[in-house]
């Protein structure tokens, strides 16, 4: 325990109550120095910063109005549609609520995509911070059941027909899939058991999974310090410090950044807040039309798309056709080729990567290739689990790579956004042949990177960051 | 970086431009009546008296109505039937197996059914029921013996017909890339209606205004105070930005 402190009867009664917590709760004093006054963060944070304190605050957001809707919302298939137009109309105030939740959980996907394209652009997966790159996709997997789930509970069209088409997915499993479908729907379709087993994970488990590894998240980010646009360390041992051994390139979080973040959260509520109060639909990006329509097993929508944040991975399912596969087979085949002939590994090894690749061709032209489409689906966000380690290049930071890194960045955003549109659209013969080279981009950007990555000329880095006084 | 924002802002104009159209007629512009409370107020009264005796609108009271200007007693008055309360839901009567028998299907709820119509590229979901409402006409082919171009093989009958009249549309037929088409020109009326048609366009756009309020009360109040909302977080981020600099100026 630590040693009681005596503070002068005369002290003013702010001071005396300090000194009471302070004897009786250190904890809290420690971790206020630790991660906000005495956490030094580079100084050289830009505009791309802001968005992990952005979905701190959507979360924060999700979870105030989600706690209010639940008050009145009906988990049961009979009513549950009912009760989110009760909320809209005789709740008071139960629109703005409804609004905002539905809203941040798009802009929450806005942000966290941002948040994660910063990391890949400064290289803030990289050693020592794959631990938090790993919490980090962690996070963004809990992030995309809690929207999944949260997506049935308004019981209409696009609720319930998006949930009879992902959960069907998991039919496609070899084997257990039946069985699995029937244990995630709790019933032969999507009805009133899923309903009820969706608002448990959506309300309790997930959100208790999400917030503690949003803890993990900060927790190892500040053991190991935050990365910079520079991918300069300010903390390592060579890193220059002030007496106080304090670095000289950074500056304490509060209160520099928090006046950073309190700046960028009050622009981020203007746009924020823009959509709610007069768009609150978004063009049907944010809430779809069909959604308005109650759900009804017995008539199928012509045109089932998940919500914007998800269309990019559906476009690789849809890409994953029977005639795919076998693009996938000559590509497994290609893989194990060049491992055969350019790769020095162990004979043994490479006997094992054979017939790996046989075994892997007997399956993909036994099974459905729907099945191969959900495994791509998972495995798009799988592979961002692996970045640390396919990650070959000098520099963490794109201002350092050769210049054409850039544009291979700058081709898989616009890759991504062109899937994410295809995903959205009806399915069409040129989408298809569109999402297959832009599936076939997305993993060879990843799988091919510790080749690719090698390549160039990286600049100097230099050994201080780059900052410019405002 | 600079590329890499552009590239995403064309990205995003270029999805905000698709949706391509589902086929069908194109969708004729309903008149936005929301701000005018007299029309609102002829769309109710329409709206009960036409609409309410198959359609229920489960999730809307009647005493709602007094946001757009009746009073309770007005619609005690002239909107509910005897054995309702004013803080009742619009609902109907008319048994849902009835109804199959009668229509082929139950018909849908209206509550929020100017909000579910919508389809980007085709035009709002009130421009759909306010092109749908106008475009029915006589066919002896259809059990109902009515026929709708917006909504083909509709299942409702034309409940407004004896204020439209009977009508049919007229057709010619066009060569187009090397095809011979049926056109689409116009109406031929068969039997007068009680209203003339700028009359019935008139009601039918008061009917379509009701219904684009009533899918979402809220609205005009959740406009009012979002201009309230960006002032006051105008000025926030005026101050903030102010405190942001006044921290950093000594930062070197």
């Amino acid at each position: 325990m630590a040693e009681f402190k005596e503070i002068s009867p005369n002290a003013p009664a702010s001071a005396k109550l300090g000194n009471w917590l302070h004897n009786r709760f250190p904890t809290a004093f420690d971790a206020y120095r630790v991660h906000m006054a005495e956490y030094y963060a580079p100084k050289n944070f830009n505009l791309w910063y802001i968005f992990g304190s952005l979905s701190l605050l959507v979360l924060v957001i999700q979870i105030v109005t989600g706690i209010f809707l639940v008050m009145h919302y009906k988990p049961d298939a009979a009513l549950a549609f009912g009760s989110v137009e009760y909320i809209m109309r005789d709740v008071p105030w139960g629109w703005l609520i409804r609004y905002m939740h539905s809203t941040g959980a798009s802009a929450f996907f806005i942000v966290v995509y941002l948040h994660m394209f910063r990391g890949l652009m400064y290289g803030s997966y990289r050693k020592p911070r794959e631990l938090v790159w790993l919490f980090g996709c962690a996070i963004f997997l809990c992030l995309m059941a809690e929207a999944f789930m949260g997506y049935l509970l308004p019981w209409g069209q696009m609720s319930y027909w998006g949930a009879q088409v992902i959960v069907n997915l998991f039919a496609a499993v070899p084997f257990v899939g039946p069985d699995l479908a029937l244990l995630i729907r709790g019933d032969y379709v999507v009805g009133d058991a899923t309903l009820n087993r969706f608002f448990s994970f959506h309300v309790i488990a997930v959100p208790l999974v999400l917030l503690g590894l949003v803890v993990a998240h900060l927790l190892a980010l500040h053991d190991v310090g935050s990365n910079n646009p520079d991918g300069v360390e300010i903390k390592g041992p060579n890193a220059p410090k002030d007496a106080k051994g304090h670095p000289l390139d950074g500056i304490p979080f509060h209160p520099y950044y928090t006046v950073h973040d309190i700046f960028a959260v009050s622009m981020f509520l203007m746009v924020f807040t823009a959509i709610i109060f007069f768009a609150p639909e978004f063009g049907g990006y944010f809430l779809e039309y069909n959604n308005f329509i109650p759900a009804d097993p017995l008539k199928t929508p012509l045109h089932i798309a998940p919500v914007w944040y998800f269309t990019p991975y559906y476009s690789m399912l849809r890409a994953i056709t029977s005639e795919m596969v076998y693009v996938l087979i000559a590509c497994v085949w290609l893989a194990v080729f060049l491992a055969l002939t350019r790769g020095k590994l162990a004979a043994l090894f490479k006997v094992v990567a054979l017939g790996a690749a046989v075994v892997v061709t007997a399956m993909m032209l036994t099974t459905d290739a729907k099945f191969w489409g959900v495994v791509i689906m998972g495995g798009a966000v799988v592979i961002l689990f692996f970045l640390p380690w396919l990650d070959n290049c000098a520099v963490k930071s794109i201002r350092y790579r050769p210049d054409w890194h850039k544009y291979m960045y700058a081709v898989f955003v616009i890759n991504f956004v062109i899937l994410a549109y295809l995903g959205v659209q009806p399915p069409s013969q040129v989408g298809e042949r569109v999402s297959q080279v832009g599936t076939l981009f997305y993993f060879g950007f990843f799988l091919l990177m510790p080749w690719w990555s090698q390549m160039g000329q990286a600049k100097p880095v230099p050994s201080r960051v780059v900052f410019a006084a405002h | 970086m600079k590329k890499f924002v552009l590239s995403f802002l064309m990205a995003c104009a270029l999805v905000s431009g698709v949706q391509a159209n589902t086929g069908g007629i194109v969708w004729d512009k309903a008149p936005n009546n929301l701000n005018d409370m007299s029309a609102l107020q002829n769309g109710a009264k329409v709206f009960v008296n036409y609409c309410l005796n198959c359609h229920a609108a489960a999730f809307m009271r009647f005493n709602r109505l007094k946001d757009i200007g009746l009073t309770e007693q007005q619609i005690k008055d002239n909107l509910l039937f005897t054995t309702d309360k004013v803080g009742d839901t619009m609902k109907v009567a008319m048994d849902p197996r009835q109804a199959k028998e009668w229509f082929g299907g139950n018909p849908p709820d209206l509550t929020v059914i100017a909000r579910s119509r919508s389809a980007p590229g085709n035009g709002s979901g009130a421009d759909y029921i306010y092109t749908y409402l106008r475009t029915y006409y006589v066919d002896d082919t259809k059990a109902t013996g009515w026929n709708n171009l917006a909504f083909p093989n509709v299942g409702m009958p034309h409940a407004l017909w004896e204020l439209q009249g009977k009508r049919a549309p007229i057709y010619a037929v066009e060569e187009a890339h090397g095809h011979e088409v049926q056109v689409f020109k116009g109406w031929e009326q068969i039997t007068p209606g009680k209203m003339t048609q700028l009359e019935y366009d008139h009601m039918v756009g008061d009917l379509v205004g009701y219904l684009q309020w009533m899918s979402e009360p809220a609205q005009a109040k959740r406009v009012q105070i979002g201009v309230w909302v960006l002032i006051f977080l105008g000025v926030l981020t005026a101050i903030t930005w102010r405190l942001n600099a006044a921290y950093w100026k000594d930062v070197k």
